[in-house]
C-alpha cells in the first residue's frame, strides 16, 4: 500500500497530492449510485483537475455526459495530437498532471506521439481512452486497438479498467504515478461497457500500488562524498536537467552555485532552472550548446549532476565525454544513474532534497568550500572570446535568430515561451533569456516536430495571466496549426511566431554541411508559392494574422501581437533560409570538435588548465 | 566464464505484467535464454524465473529498469552455487525393439522416467539443472530424437531464507 507522507504531499500541490490527501483523510464523499462514467468524471473532480483536453467519439461517449455538467472545464479540441501536447504544456507550465480524452481505435492511436513525447521529457500527464465494450476486446471490433499494448513501451504505467468499482482507484493511481516520483504519463483504458455500468462511488479510494516506492531521500554517505568530492574539485561544472524544475528546486540551486561558486550549465530540457543572466552560469552543453558550457565539461574535473540524464545530444561521443571528470550523479530515477557514464558518487532522490541536502553537508565541510579562481579565469576567457551571436544574412534577408532575440527582449522573461523542434527551436534555446522556471516548454527528448501549437494552448490555459509565445518553424507548424480553431473559439489568445525560412530547416543545414548541398524534399514552398499563406491560414481559423518581411518592422509587429489579447495571433516571420544553428558539435563527434560557426573551431589555451 | 544470471522476479498477478516484463527486454535489447513463471504460496503474487545472458553493468541497467515496472515488487538474483535450479525436459526418442534396452538404460542412469511408450518411440521426462539435460539429450541423440519440449529454468535458493522476507537486488 502507498501511503504518502505528510512531507511529499508538502511539497508540490498536484492532483496526485490532492489525491493523496483525500486517501489519507476519513472519507470524504458518501457512497452514491451512478454509472462508471459519473466514477470516472467524479474522480476526476475530487483529484481536483481543472481542465481536460479531449474529443469524444463513439467508445468514450458515455464519459461526455456526466462532463458535460461538470466542473472540469473540456476543451474540445481539433486533433487527439492537439490533445496529448496541450495536457503537457499545460503540466509543464503549471506542474500540475495535464489530462486529455480520446476515443477508442485511433483517437487513442492519435495520442501515441504525445504520450512518447511526454515520457521522454518526463511529463505527468493522464491519457484516458475509450475501449470498445469488454465483450468485443480482442475481435478486431469496430474501432478497436490494443492501446495498454502499444503504449506499454511509452508510458510510466498503464491501466486497463475490467469494472467499473475499479475506477475511482485506479484513477487516483494513474494521478499519484503521474505526478510522484519521476513523472510520467499514465493512461488508463475504459471500456465502454464499463462506463455505462451502474456501481457504487465512493471517495477517497485506498491506493493499491505495493511495487512502488520511489526513493525521495538520498543516502547521507553519498552526500557527505559528493560534498568532498566538490571540496577537492579543481574545475566542477554543476549540471542541471529538467529533474531540478520538476522538483521545484530551482531556488535550492541558486543557493547551492552561489555557496560553492562553481559554474552552472544547464541542458535543453533544465533551461530556466537558473538565470540565464546570472554570472555563474554558462549556458545550454551540448550539440548546439554554448562554447564555454561544452568547453566546461569537456575539461571538469567533477561533474555534479542533478536531475540530468547524459543525453546523447549532451555527451557527443560518449568514450570523450568529459575525460577527466569523475562524476555525481543525482536523479530520482535509479535507473538513469550509470545508465551512459559511470557515476563515482550515485544519488538516489528527488532534487530537490537532494540539492538541500548538498547545501548543509557543503556548508559544513571543514574544509570550506574550494578555490576556482584559476577555473573561472579560464572559462571568463572562453567566454569572452566565444560568445553566443549570429552573422546577418547577406543576401538581405531576414534573421531568424534576431527575430527570436527581439521576441524576448520585447516579451520578456515573465512569458511563457514554447518551441517545436528544429532551428527555432535551439535559436529559441539561444537567443531567448530565461530567469525563471517554467517558462520555457520545448520537446526535448522526443523531438517531436508539432509540439509547439498544442502545448503553447496548454500553457495558456493553465496561466491565463501570462503571455505565451510558441517559436515555431513553418515545418512544424503545417503539422499541428489545427489547434489555433480551438485557441480561436476556445477563447485562448496565444501568439504563434512563425519563424518561417520556407524549408525544414534544421535538415537542411545538414544537408548543407554533410550531404554536399543536396537538399533533397526540404524545401517547403511556403516562400516560393506562399503554399499555404499563413497570414490567410490564421484568419481562415479566426486568428489574427500577422506578416514580417524585414528588420525594421521586427518590433513593430511583436509589439503589435502582443496588444492583442482578444484573439490568438500568428506572425509570419519570413526569414532567410541559410542562416544556420551555431555552435555545432556533429553527430556522434565528440565534444572537443564543436565548431564555433562554419569551419571555425575554437582553439582553447591548454596550459591555462 | 558464462555471463548467465538467474533473476527472480515477483510480480503481481496481474493480466499483462509478462508482456510488461519480456516487452522490457526486448526494447532495451536485452536477450532472455529462458523464461519461466508461475503462482507462488502468496495467490497475489507469481515469480518470473528469468535467465540472461549479460555482462554486470547492462545487468545492473536492466534490474533497475524492471524494478521501475510498476507491478515488479521485488527482484533477487539467484546464485547457482547458493540455489537450486532445475529445467524439465520432455523428450520422444526412437527406439525400436533393437534399441530399446540401451535407451533405458540410458533413462536409468540420468535417472530420467519414461512417461510414454509405443511401438517404435519412447517418450522420456527428465529434470536436473541445464547441463544435465544438456547430457542427457547428447547421449539420446545417436537414437534419433523425433520431438522435445524444455520448460524454462525455475531455481530457489538453498538454506531457510526464503526470497520473500530476504534482500532485495537493488543497485544504486
Amino acid at each position: 500500500m502507498t501511503r504518502p507522507t505528510p512531507e511529499s504531499l508538502a511539497q508540490r500541490v498536484t492532483p496526485a497530492t490532492v489525491a493523496a490527501a483525500a486517501n489519507t483523510a476519513p472519507a470524504a464523499v458518501a457512497p452514491v449510485a451512478t454509472t462508471g462514467a459519473g466514477a470516472l468524471v467524479r474522480s476526476l473532480e475530487a483529484l481536483g483537475v481543472e481542465v481536460a483536453f479531449g474529443i469524444p467519439g463513439g467508445a468514450i461517449l458515455p464519459a461526455y455526459d456526466p462532463l458535460f455538467d461538470s466542473k472540469v472545464r473540456h476543451i474540445l479540441v481539433r486533433h487527439e495530437q492537439g490533445a496529448g501536447h496541450a495536457a503537457t504544456g499545460y503540466a509543464q507550465a503549471t506542474g500540475k498532471v495535464g489530462v486529455c480524452i480520446a476515443t477508442s481505435g485511433p483517437g487513442a492511436t492519435n495520442l501515441v506521439t504525445p504520450i512518447a513525447d511526454a515520457y521522454m521529457d518526463s511529463v505527468p500527464i493522464v491519457a484516458i481512452t475509450g475501449q470498445v465494450g469488454r465483450p468485443y476486446i480482442g475481435t478486431d471490433a469496430f474501432q478497436e486497438a490494443d492501446i495498454q499494448g502499444i503504449t506499454l513501451p511509452i508510458t510510466k504505467h498503464n491501466f486497463l479498467v475490467q469494472s467499473p468499482e475499479e475506477l475511482p482507484r485506479i484513477v487516483a493511481e494513474a494521478f499519484h504515478l503521474a505526478a510522484t516520483g519521476r513523472p510520467g504519463p499514465v493512461l488508463v483504458d475504459i471500456p465502454k461497457d464499463v462506463l455505462q455500468a451502474q456501481t457504487t462511488f465512493q471517495w477517497p479510494p485506498v491506493l493499491d500500488l505495493p511495487g512502488y516506492r520511489p526513493t525521495l531521500h538520498p543516502h547521507g554517505k553519498q552526500i557527505r562524498e559528493a560534498a568532498r568530492l566538490i571540496a577537492a574539485a579543481k574545475r566542477p561544472v554543476l549540471y542541471v536537467g529538467g529533474g531540478v524544475h520538476k522538483a521545484g528546486a530551482t531556488d535550492g540551486l541558486r543557493k547551492l552555485a552561489e555557496l560553492t561558486g562553481i559554474p552552472v550549465v544547464t541542458t535543453l530540457m533544465g533551461l530556466g532552472a537558473f538565470p540565464d543572466s546570472h554570472p555563474q552560469h554558462l549556458g545550454m552543453p551540448g550539440m548546439h550548446g554554448t562554447v564555454p558550457a561544452v568547453y566546461a565539461m569537456q575539461k571538469s574535473d567533477l561533474l555534479v549532476t542533478l536531475g540530468a540524464r547524459f543525453d546523447d545530444r549532451v555527451t557527443g561521443n560518449l568514450d570523450s565525454f568529459a575525460p577527466d571528470a569523475k562524476v555525481v550523479h543525482a536523479d530520482i530515477d535509479p535507473a538513469e544513474i550509470g545508465k551512459n557514464r559511470h557515476a563515482d558518487v550515485p544519488i538516489v532522490g528527488d532534487a530537490r532534497h537532494v540539492i538541500d541536502e548538498l547545501i548543509a553537508a557543503v556548508s559544513a565541510n571543514a574544509a570550506g568550500t574550494a578555490q576556482y579562481e584559476s577555473w573561472w579565469r579560464t572559462l571568463n576567457d572562453i567566454r569572452e572570446r566565444y560568445p553566443l551571436g549570429y552573422d546577418e544574412p547577406t543576401d538581405g534577408s531576414l534573421s531568424p535568430q534576431y527575430v527570436i532575440e527581439r521576441i524576448g527582449e520585447l516579451v520578456g522573461p515573465d512569458a511563457v515561451y514554447c518551441a517545436g523542434v528544429g532551428q527555432h527551436q535551439m535559436w529559441a534555446s539561444q537567443f531567448i533569456k530565461y530567469e525563471k522556471p517554467g517558462t520555457w516548454l520545448n520537446s526535448g527528448g522526443a523531438g517531436t516536430m508539432g509540439y509547439a501549437v498544442p502545448a503553447a494552448m496548454g500553457a495558456k490555459v493553465g496561466r491565463p495571466d501570462v503571455q505565451v509565445w510558441a517559436i515555431d518553424g513553418d515545418g512544424c507548424f503545417q503539422m499541428t496549426n489545427q489547434e489555433l480553431a480551438t485557441c480561436a473559439l476556445e477563447g485562448i489568445p496565444v501568439k504563434i511566431a512563425v519563424i518561417n525560412n520556407g524549408n525544414l530547416g534544421m535538415v537542411r543545414q545538414w544537408q548543407t554541411l554533410f550531404y554536399d548541398g543536396r537538399y533533397s524534399n526540404t524545401e517547403l514552398g511556403t516562400h516560393k508559392h506562399r503554399i499555404p499563406d499563413f497570414v490567410k491560414l490564421a484568419e481562415a481559423l479566426g486568428c489574427i494574422g500577422l506578416r514580417c518581411e524585414s528588420k525594421d518592422d521586427v518590433d513593430k509587429v511583436i509589439k503589435q501581437a502582443m496588444e492583442i489579447n482578444d484573439a490568438p495571433v500568428v506572425i509570419d516571420f519570413t526569414v532567410g533560409k541559410d542562416a544556420m544553428v551555431w555552435p555545432m558539435v556533429a553527430a556522434g563527434t565528440s565534444n572537443d570538435e564543436i565548431m564555433f560557426a562554419r569551419d571555425i573551431r575554437p582553439t582553447f589555451e591548454e596550459d591555462d588548465l | 566464464m558464462s555471463n548467465k544470471h538467474t533473476l527472480s522476479v515477483l510480480v503481481e498477478n496481474k493480466p499483462g505484467v509478462l508482456a510488461r516484463v519480456s516487452g522490457l527486454f526486448s526494447r532495451r535489447s536485452f536477450n532472455i535464454d529462458s523464461l519461466a513463471v508461475g503462482e507462488t504460496e502468496n495467490p497475489d503474487v507469481s515469480r518470473i524465473t528469468i535467465v540472461v545472458n549479460a555482462d554486470s553493468s547492462p545487468l545492473e541497467q536492466v534490474t533497475k529498469q524492471l524494478n521501475k515496472l510498476v507491478n515488479v515488487l521485488k527482484i533477487v538474483e539467484l546464485d547457482p552455487a547458493q540455489s537450486v535450479q532445475r529445467e524439465l525436459l520432455l523428450v520422444k526418442v526412437r527406439a525400436d525393439r533393437a534399441q530399446r534396452s540401451q535407451v533405458l538404460e540410458t533413462v536409468e542412469l540420468f535417472r530420467a522416467r519414461v512417461i510414454d511408450v509405443a511401438p517404435d518411440t519412447l517418450t522420456i521426462e527428465a529434470t536436473g539443472n541445464p547441463d544435465k539435460l544438456d547430457a542427457l539429450l547428447r547421449d539420446l541423440e545417436p537414437y534419433g530424437i523425433k520431438e522435445m519440449v524444455q520448460s524454462g529454468l525455475v531455481a530457489i535458493g538453498r538454506g531457510s531464507r526464503s526470497i520473500t522476507t530476504g534482500p532485495a537486488l537493488r543497485a544504486a
